[in-house]
């Protein structure tokens, strides 16, 4: 562990028993983002998150990456429409 | 504890082949898998469910036992035979002893059924590595709008721990926000999840909230309305003065600045009331008042 900000891709491959490569491919497709730190590639702890359903959407539903982004931005879209529905819902309890 | 049919969780029919029960299972997973499927307990439900199928029905073992004593499970001898298999099958079981849990209820990670028949610690295929961060946690939180327009100190009990938390003033109906690192423990030294709270206000009172503005009606007498007047209306945290200017018209609305519902995360910044009049018209005058009215009237008609 680089510190308590970032983790290494090394120790990520063993925790999730994943090849190197799969990680190259997920930052050459724009799915995650790697920073070198005391010459390690590591990835911040905030992006943990999206990493482990990135690996979800891969192992579980057999996406390829091309899939997982597009999953990834339509999950997006959503959120944001939820929000706005959200916001107008209550704007219309005004009404009520 | 009731017998789960498996055949039809999937769709299938029970002479069902190998490659019809993974395509089935593949199919229904892309529909329900809680990754598309943010915030929906349903389709949580519903995965669960057909993984618990996929587990039984794709190993031919398990499938075989199923077939044989699992419409009968409640049957003695079946039943202690099968639970013989079972302690026979040590390489399905884990150490660790789950406890007893309702059927796909939170958390568990199969149905009562399916533990009767293949164990608590049944290692499943195509299980996820991703395990090194700790779960995120969802909760919900229900408040009062009078809750909400100061902030809050709250403790919340998430898995048996204590968490006590400052609720910001002007939180919204619907809103989530994150807690950092207070959802599950991660696995290996990988980071906690973090702890959603979803906030549901309930409006206990008249006023009407749009954003950080605040809604109301205020009735006023008809000579209030012709000649003006002082009142006293009740706010969200007090009483304020209003001179109602003569001549005001039905359904008129007034703006009082910062009287409105705190801004989110704006120290002492308030949105706006507004205050929409109500002339309440006389449902029934005396004599004098009538007479008084058409003379009103009558004089109205001469300045025409």
């Amino acid at each position: 562990m680089i510190n308590k900000q970032y983790i290494a891709l090394p120790d990520l491959c063993t925790h999730y028993e994943l090849e190197m490569t799969f990680f190259d491919d997920l930052q050459d497709y724009g799915l995650i983002e790697i920073v070198s730190i005391e010459k390690t590639n590591c990835i911040h702890y905030d992006h943990i998150s999206n990493l482990e359903r990135i690996i979800r959407l891969n192992q579980e539903l057999n996406l390829n990456f091309e899939g997982i982004d597009t999953v990834i931005n339509l999950l997006n879209k959503i959120d944001a429409l939820q929000e706005e529905l959200n916001n107008t819902r209550n704007r219309l309890r005004r009404f009520e | 504890m009731a017998f789960i049919d498996y055949y039809k969780i999937l769709g299938l029919k029970k002479d069902a082949t190998k490659s019809e029960i993974k395509k089935a299972y593949r199919k229904m997973a892309r529909k329900y898998h809680p990754d598309l499927n943010p915030n929906d307990k349903q389709a949580e439900i519903k995965f669960k469910q057909i993984n618990e199928a996929n587990e039984v029905l794709s190993n031919d073992d398990n499938r075989k036992k199923y077939d044989k004593y699992g419409e009968h499970w409640k049957d003695g001898e079946a039943y202690e035979s099968a639970k013989q298999n079972q302690q026979a099958q040590q390489q399905y079981r884990r150490s660790s002893s789950f406890e007893g849990f309702d059927q796909f209820g939170d958390g568990a990670q199969y149905s009562d059924f399916f533990e009767s028949m293949f164990g608590s610690g049944f290692t499943g295929r195509g299980k996820s590595n991703a395990k090194f961060r700790g779960q995120d946690y969802n909760a919900q939180l229900q408040l009062n709008l009078t809750d909400v327009f100061t902030p809050q100190q709250q403790v919340l009990t998430v898995n048996g721990k204590n968490i006590r938390l400052t609720i910001p003033a002007g939180v919204v109906n619907g809103q989530t926000i994150k807690i950092k690192g207070k959802g599950g423990k991660g696995l290996n030294g990988g980071p906690n999840g973090d702890l959603y709270i979803e906030f549901k206000i309930n409006n206990n009172t008249s006023f009407k909230r749009d954003g950080n503005n605040l809604y109301t009606t205020q009735d006023i007498s008809l000579y209030t309305a012709v000649l003006g007047g002082d009142l006293t209306i009740k706010t969200l945290d007090g009483k304020v003065k209003l001179s109602v200017k003569p001549f005001t018209q039905n359904n008129t609305t007034v703006k009082l600045k910062g009287k409105g519902f705190p801004k989110y995360k704006e120290d002492n910044k308030f949105g706006d009331l507004f205050i929409t009049y109500n002339v309440v018209l006389p449902t029934k005058l005396s004599t004098e008042e009538k007479e008084l009215f058409e003379k009103l009237a009558k004089l109205q008609d001469h300045d025409k």
